[in-house]
This record gives structure tokens, sequence and C-alpha cells, in this order.
């Protein structure tokens, strides 16, 4: 079962670990072990028990069978804060962060400094300060509250706020899907250090250059069960690909059809909005994909925001299919067909205890309807056709969407809003944190409708993503389009460069990058 | 510097709303007043605000944590009532019984003179205090929603009050009274202290009510260092989320308790207050459900979020305030009492919008809904 020698006694060791929730097998005998000083990817689907591992290993949930050892003693936590007490700590895609303290409150919630019994806040201050600085990501203001700090700047809260516990296994899931490229650079630079310092790092991602890029070893899990351990360069990407869908995939991105000319379908003249947008112009055609590429947070999620109608005080000119449209708000954009996926699909894309069925329709519920009553024979028809179109994987219609996985629950997103047969889609980085395979089927999806007439405009942080399936990608740097790639031009190294803005012409652009 | 000045006034627009408000409130109303702005005047008010303002903090509390308390005007209901048994001052103290259903079960005699009054006290809160952790374990460990769970206690202990005091009446000690709802100096000048109050040096502060100092003083040595306890900051993080404060190891159900808890203790202290300003107990239940309903009110205008997470019992003591100067002002441009509830409710209304103006500023709209 395992290609790869321990070099020395296991840190953490699993034997025997076998989870069910509601009969439903989680995890199936798992053995698994892990060393100190080594940076352990784990890989598998979703659904392949690498959550359910985790959660297990830091005391969230209790294994139905089994047993683990922490530095040769037998251990058994029985909530988060006695697997922290051990010197296990995770970072949890799912922030565990409470957004109306400060920055400085969530780093130090578990074990505040205290000065006479009481929170001292000029220590917790400072330790937050050097918890942000350790991670170079001084910039954070430890008094803000984290309500208001943009999504990847609460990953990097979260991250200190984990190192804050000083770790001696650190479990990192999916910890980097929200960072800008500048903070996963440090959040690797902080790993190598943790490593050589002697910690046992779990790395759990879906982003196979991350993956190639840390780990020294990595564990592929399918179906509850551990497949296979291996060190670094023992296996390709495509092997390992292989070994966690344990199917063959021909091609990873659908075939780009050949184009001629377009008919355009949106069509933005010097778009601005605060200080976020500044004079963009876009054009997207019929059956075209467009990517939006770029760092993050360079105006990207406002642009399609803006289109969405979801900011107020937007300037200049959008056009769809020769009609200028003004959305006031995500209603009014929905009626001239335009469909947003949003960024966070637990609280923008769906109603999590709501039914399948419920949110699938919920866009759309004019279209179904009879005067105020909705036809429940037409809305069954259409639940059942949106399900066998994307293949969402359910028990029943009925279920509450929340007991979806993640990528299955991405798919009633994007369902609900092809119930509204719109003619421009946006999409908000739709394949954050969902497994390989899902993300084959939403590029294939993609292309399905760019094919049915419909335009699309994709903002992804994975470039790889947006050289496989994007048509054309503009890369957006301070608000700003810098550069529309095309065809040939569609590479990694112009992608980045344009990125960065470094290939820039005029020299105070090139002085702003380095700015 | 000036950065973390903003960053910390951005957050607390809240209360300095309610804190503006109030200053241009009670600016105008001692204009209008024809003794205004003299010690007579503040120490009515005074009087006034305090109970108010002990169960608009008490709410605060489980607010906080995202739940309300709807049986906080019970509790200080029921807390009047039991004053009004064991601060009589009676110098050979207080026989107490017990009348069930006609069956009389004697107690003994609880004490008099000043320990008595002082054990009395002690009581008293300490009823209040017990009455919350009830409604806190019934929070906690029969997982019953706040606001139901509070429902049924306050019916018991309104039951309890009705069975103490089933009319009005029963008597506090009148210096207790006269020492604790004037002004300082009429403090010093009943228990002997200072000179009787005649000091030279106490002169200064001699005029201001004893309300105040108390409301002043229970806010330090109670809610500032709840506020910066780890329990106090458990109690914001659970109402924040409290998913991510269970993730973090938090002692979520602890901290619920002693939010009931300390809610259970300020409206303890409000109804000690109102049974030794009014001299006895009183089982007024329509006078329970408008203090509970305004100490809502207060949570509200002190900037408090009803979702949890965010505020201040600061704040709310401000709210109070605000809610109460509203009511005065009926007094000076005499009111039809029955137009009262109508003009407070369009108050209320316009005091709520203004600290939901931001709205009107944000530019993202899903920002809203965050």
């Amino acid at each position: 079962m395992s290609d790869a020698v321990l070099t020395q006694p296991a840190f953490l060791t699993l034997s025997g670990i076998s989870k069910r929730y509601a009969g439903v097998r989680a995890l199936e005998g798992v053995d698994f072990a892990c060393e100190r000083g080594k940076i352990h990817a784990v890989l598998g689907e979703n659904g392949a028990g690498k959550s359910t591992l985790i959660k297990i290993i830091s005391g969230v949930v209790q294994p139905d069978s089994g047993s683990m050892r922490l530095a040769g003693q037998d251990v058994s936590f029985a909530t988060p804060s006695a697997a922290n007490a051990a010197g296990v700590v995770c970072i949890f895609q799912e922030l565990s962060l409470m957004p109306d303290l400060s920055v400085a409150d969530n780093i130090s919630i578990a074990s505040p400094p205290r000065r006479f019994g009481l929170i001292d806040a000029r220590a917790q201050r400072r330790r937050a300060e050097q918890l942000l600085a350790e991670i170079g990501c001084e910039d954070v203001n430890p008094l803000m509250r984290v309500r208001d700090l943009p999504l990847s700047r609460r990953q990097v809260v979260e991250i200190a706020k984990a190192l804050g516990k000083k770790p001696q296994l650190l479990i990192l899931d999916e910890a980097t899907s929200a960072l800008t490229s500048a903070d996963v650079e440090k959040v690797y630079a902080m790993l190598a250090r943790l490593k050589a310092e002697g910690v046992a790092i779990l790395y759990i991602s879906h982003r196979m250059h991350e993956v190639e890029a840390l780990a020294d070893r990595a564990s592929v899990f399918r179906n509850g069960r551990h497949i296979e351990t291996f060190d670094k360069g023992k296996r390709s990407t495509a092997d390992i690909v292989q070994l966690m869908i344990g199917r063959d995939i021909a091609t990873q991105y659908p075939p780009k059809p050949a184009r001629g000319a377009v008919k355009p379908v949106l069509d933005i003249e010097n778009l601005s909005w605060d200080r976020h947008l500044d004079r963009i112009s876009l054009r997207v055609g019929a059956g075209e994909i467009v990517g939006l590429g770029g760092l993050d947070g360079q105006g990207q999620k406002s642009l399609l925001l803006a289109l969405f109608g979801v900011l107020r005080g937007v300037t200049g000119r959008v056009t769809v299919e020769g009609h200028e449209v003004r959305p006031a708000s995500p209603a009014a954009a929905k009626s001239v067909g335009i469909a947003l996926v949003p960024e966070d699909r637990k609280t923008e894309g769906l109603m999590l205890p709501m039914s399948i069925a419920d949110n699938l329709v919920i866009a759309s519920l004019d279209a179904i309807s009879t005067g105020p009553l909705v036809d429940r024979a037409r809305e069954n028809e259409v639940i059942k056709r949106a399900i066998a179109r994307l293949q969402i994987k359910i028990g029943a219609p009925g279920d509450a969407v929340s007991t979806l996985s993640g990528g299955n629950q991405q798919k009633v997103v994007l369902a609900k809003w092809l119930m509204t047969d719109p003619k421009l889609i946006l999409l908000n980085d739709p394949t954050r944190g969902i497994d390989v395979g899902t993300k084959q089927e939403l590029y294939r999806l993609m292309r399905e409708l760019a094919d049915q007439g419909a335009a699309i405009l994709f903002y992804s942080t994975d470039y790889d993503e947006l050289i496989g399936c994007c048509d054309r990608v503009a890369i957006m740097y301070d608000g700003r389009i810098v550069r529309e790639l095309e065809g040939d031009e569609l590479t990694e190294t112009n992608i980045i460069a344009s990125a960065l803005n470094i290939d820039a012409a005029t020299p105070d652009a090139a002085g702003a990058a380095h700015a | 510097m000036l950065d973390d000045i903003a960053i910390r006034v951005r957050q607390n627009v809240g209360i300095v709303t309610a804190v503006l408000l109030f200053a241009i409130l009670y600016l105008l109303y001692n204009l209008a007043h024809p003794k205004g702005f003299s010690s007579a005047v503040l120490v009515q008010n005074g009087d006034e605000i305090f109970a108010l303002a002990m169960l608009a903090m008490a709410q605060t509390v489980p607010v906080l944590a995202s739940g309300l308390d709807l049986s906080v005007g019970a509790v200080m209901t029921m807390v009047g009532c039991f004053a009004s048994y064991l601060l009589t001052g009676a110098a050979d103290g207080t026989p107490l019984h017990l009348d069930i259903f006609g069956l009389q079960f004697g107690l003994g005699t609880f004490p008099g003179g000043v320990s008595g009054i002082l054990l009395g006290i002690v009581l008293c809160l300490a009823t209040g205090a017990l009455a919350g952790f009830i409604n806190g374990c019934v929070v906690v460990y029969g997982r019953i929603q706040p606001i139901i769970a509070t429902l049924a206690t306050g019916a018991v202990y309104i039951g309890i009050a009705l069975f103490l005091r089933p009319t009005p009446g029963g008597k506090i000690d009148e210096d207790l009274n006269w020492a604790l709802t004037n002004s300082l100096g009429d403090f010093a000048a009943t228990v002997h202290i200072f000179d009787d109050g005649a000091a030279s040096w106490f002169a200064p502060v001699a005029w201001i009510p004893v309300p105040f100092v108390l409301l002043i003083l229970i806010a330090l040595l109670v809610w500032v260092p709840f506020r910066r306890s780890v329990i106090g900051r458990a109690v914001y993080a659970v109402g924040s989320a409290e998913g991510a404060a269970y993730m973090s190891g938090l002692p979520i159900e602890r901290a619920k308790i002693a939010a009931f808890t300390l809610a259970g203790f300020f409206a303890g202290c409000g109804g000690l207050f109102l049974a030794i300003q009014t001299s006895s107990g009183n089982a007024d239940i329509p006078q329970a459900g408008a203090y509970t309903l305004n100490s809502i009110a207060s949570v509200v205008i002190g900037g408090t979020s009803l979702l949890g997470g965010t505020g201040s019992a600061i704040g709310s003591i401000f709210g109070a305030m605000v809610l109460r100067v509203i009511s005065f002002f009926f007094r000076i441009f005499d009111i039809a009492p029955l137009l009262q509830p109508l003009f407070e409710g369009l108050i209320l209304l316009g005091a709520v919008s203004i600290s939901a103006l931001g709205v009107l500023r944000v530019k993202n709209t899903l920002e809203l809904f965050r």
C-alpha cells in the first residue's frame, strides 16, 4: 500500500480508522502516518474522505473504530481544543473566524494574553502584529474587524491564528485557495520555516502545482480508503490524477472550437467604479468564453459584481445584445439575461438549509408559475431535467442542499442560473475548492453553454484553467484591463507577465508594479 | 495612530450616535425645564433612569450572544418583591413565614439593622443572578431557543413574585430609600460619613445623584471586567459565529450560561433599586412586560446588533437614557398620557433609522447582507 519508507519514527500514526455518517461510509480501515519536518500532501476528490480524516485528527469528530498515536502516545481528541492542547492545529477550509471580533481578538481567541486575569489588549495586539509579520502580512491592521476584510485577508488571519497556537502538527485544508498569489508565496516560505523547525505538516489542496511545489510526500485517498503514499517525484501529475479519480481522463479541458466572427453579446465601454474599476472596455461574443485573469484583487470580482447590478455608482456604458443596460440590482440584471455564479457558494450562491429542488428553481420561479402560484408539476419536471443535465449526484431533490459535496453544490448554483436561460454568464472563481472530477464536468458544461450561444465571462485564480478553458483572457491590473491574450499568446508566462504588469511598454506602469 | 482612532470610531458608530442623541435631547430638556441644570432635576431623572438602564445592560449580554432574554422584567419584579421582605430595616429583625394554600411555615427571623440590610441586598442580587443562571441552564442543557426558554421562565418568575406579593405592599428601610435615591450629599448625611457630607473637599461632588454613581460603579466594576475577560470574549464570539467559536475551542456553553447569569444579576440590580425607590414590592405584570420591551429598544438604540456579536452594555445605558428622556419631554410639554405610546413609538422608529443611515453609503450592495 505504501511506496514511501518512513525515515524516522512517525509523529502521527492512524491505524484501522473507520467512520460512518448515518450509514454512509466516510473512512474505511485507514492506516496513515506522517513525520516531523515533512510536508505531506493528502489528495483525493471531494468525498474521498480527506475532510473526515482531518476532522478525526483534529478532534472535530470521533472515529467509530481504530486508534491514533501522536509522538508515541495513544491519543483520542474529544474536542478541537483538546487537539490544540496536544499541538495539533488545523486551518479549516471553512473559516473559523468570528466576523464581529477584531483581527487581534480572533488570533488570540483560544488563549489571550492576560494581566490581572483580564485580557491584555495591548499585548494581544502586539502578538497579532508579530504573527502577521511572521507570515509577511503586516498590512493587516489588528484592530480591524474580520468582517471588514476581504476573503483573502481573512485567510491570512486564519493562518496567523493557527500559527499562534504553536503547532506540532499543522493541517492546512485548502488554506491557500482564497489567497492572493503574493500571499501564497509568503505562506510557502512560512511552511518551509516550520518544516525546518520539525513541525509535521499535512497539506490538502486541489491545486496540483501547489502540491508539486511543496510536498515531500503525498497520500491519495479515494472512496474513504487510503490508496497510496509516495515520495516527491515518484508519480507524474497524470498518474496522481489517475489514482485520485480511478478512471482515465482523456483531456482535462474540452477542445476549443475554431471561431469565425462572433456576434457580440456583451459590450462594455469605459466602465468605472469607485477606485476599483478604471475605464474598462471589453467585448464578449456569443459562444465565447472570456477569462479574467491577473493577480487576485485587481478588480476582477468588482467587474462581475458591477455587471450584475450589485455595485452602486458605476459609470460607463454596458450593452447586452445591443441594448444598453444599467441594472440596479441582481433582479434587474437577471431580467436582462445576466447570471452570476458568486464567489461564496455557501452564503451567496445557495440557501443551505433549503432543499436542492428549492434552490434549483429559486431564480426562475416566474417561469414555472401561473399567477402567484408555483406550478408543482412543471417545477418537478424542470428540476429533474436540470439534475440529469448537470449529473448532480443527489439522494432526493427534497434533501437539504447542505448535504451535497462542494462540487455538487456548485453544480446546483450553476444549474439554478441555467434555468433562467441567460445570455451572459458571469463566473466568479467557480472551481475554488472543488475536486478534479467535478472541475472537468464544469469545464465541459461551460463549453456546452457557450456552444449554445451564451457569452461567458470567467474569473479564475487558476492560470491553468484560464489557458485550458478560455478563448480569450483579459488580464487586469489595478482596476484596468492591461492586456488581452488570445490563441498562441495564451501561455502561463504571458499571463504571469501581464498580471505583474511587467511587460507594459510604459516605464511608469512598470514602476507601479514594483511599488 | 489616527488610523486606529478612525477604525474605532467606525466600529462604534452605534454607541457614538446614542451618546450624541442623548446629549442633544437632554440639553434641550434642561433648557426647556423651568428648573433645568439643577441637582434636583438630575436626581429625579437619575431615579427614573436607573432601573431601565440596568435592564438594558441585562438585555445586552444575551443579545450579544444572539439570544433575547424575555425574562428580565420578570426577574426585576421578583427581586423587587423579595426586597420588600428583606430590606424593611426593622431594628429587631423581620419575622418571615410562608403561606402555602393556608399552611403556615415559620422561617425564623431575618436579621435587622445595617448588617441585615447588607445581607438582604446580597441575597436579592444573588436571587437575580440565580434566576439568570437557571435561564442559562435551560437554554444550554435544555437546548431550547432563548426567546422561548425565557418566555417560560419569565412566567415562572412572575408567578413567584405574585405568590410573594399578591397585592402591592411591604416596606423598605427609609434611610436606605433616602440614601440611594438622592444626591451624594444626602447619602453621606444618611450614613454619617465625610462629616455627614459637610466636608469641604466633598462639596464639589455632593450634588451628583447616587443612582448615576451606582450606574457608573456597576459599569466599571462588573461590565468592563466582564468585557475584557475570556468568558466575555467568548460571549461576543458565540454571537458572532457560534460554529467558529466552537472550532476555536471556546467554552461555548459556559459563555451562554454566564451571559444569562449576568443578565439576571443586572436585572436584579434594577429590581432592587425599583423596590428601594418605591419603598414597596409590587408584582406588576404590565410593568414587567413594559420594562422587558423597553430594554430591547434600549439595546437597539444603543447600537447593539440583535444578531449578536457587536455592541456594548455602555451603549445600551445611553439607549435607555434616550428612551427615558423622550418621556421626560411629555411632562414638560404636557402631552396627553394616552398619546405617549404613539410618540414614543415614532421617536423610537426615528432613532433606530438614524443608525441605519449608513446603508445609503454602501457602494457594494452585497455588503448589506454580510
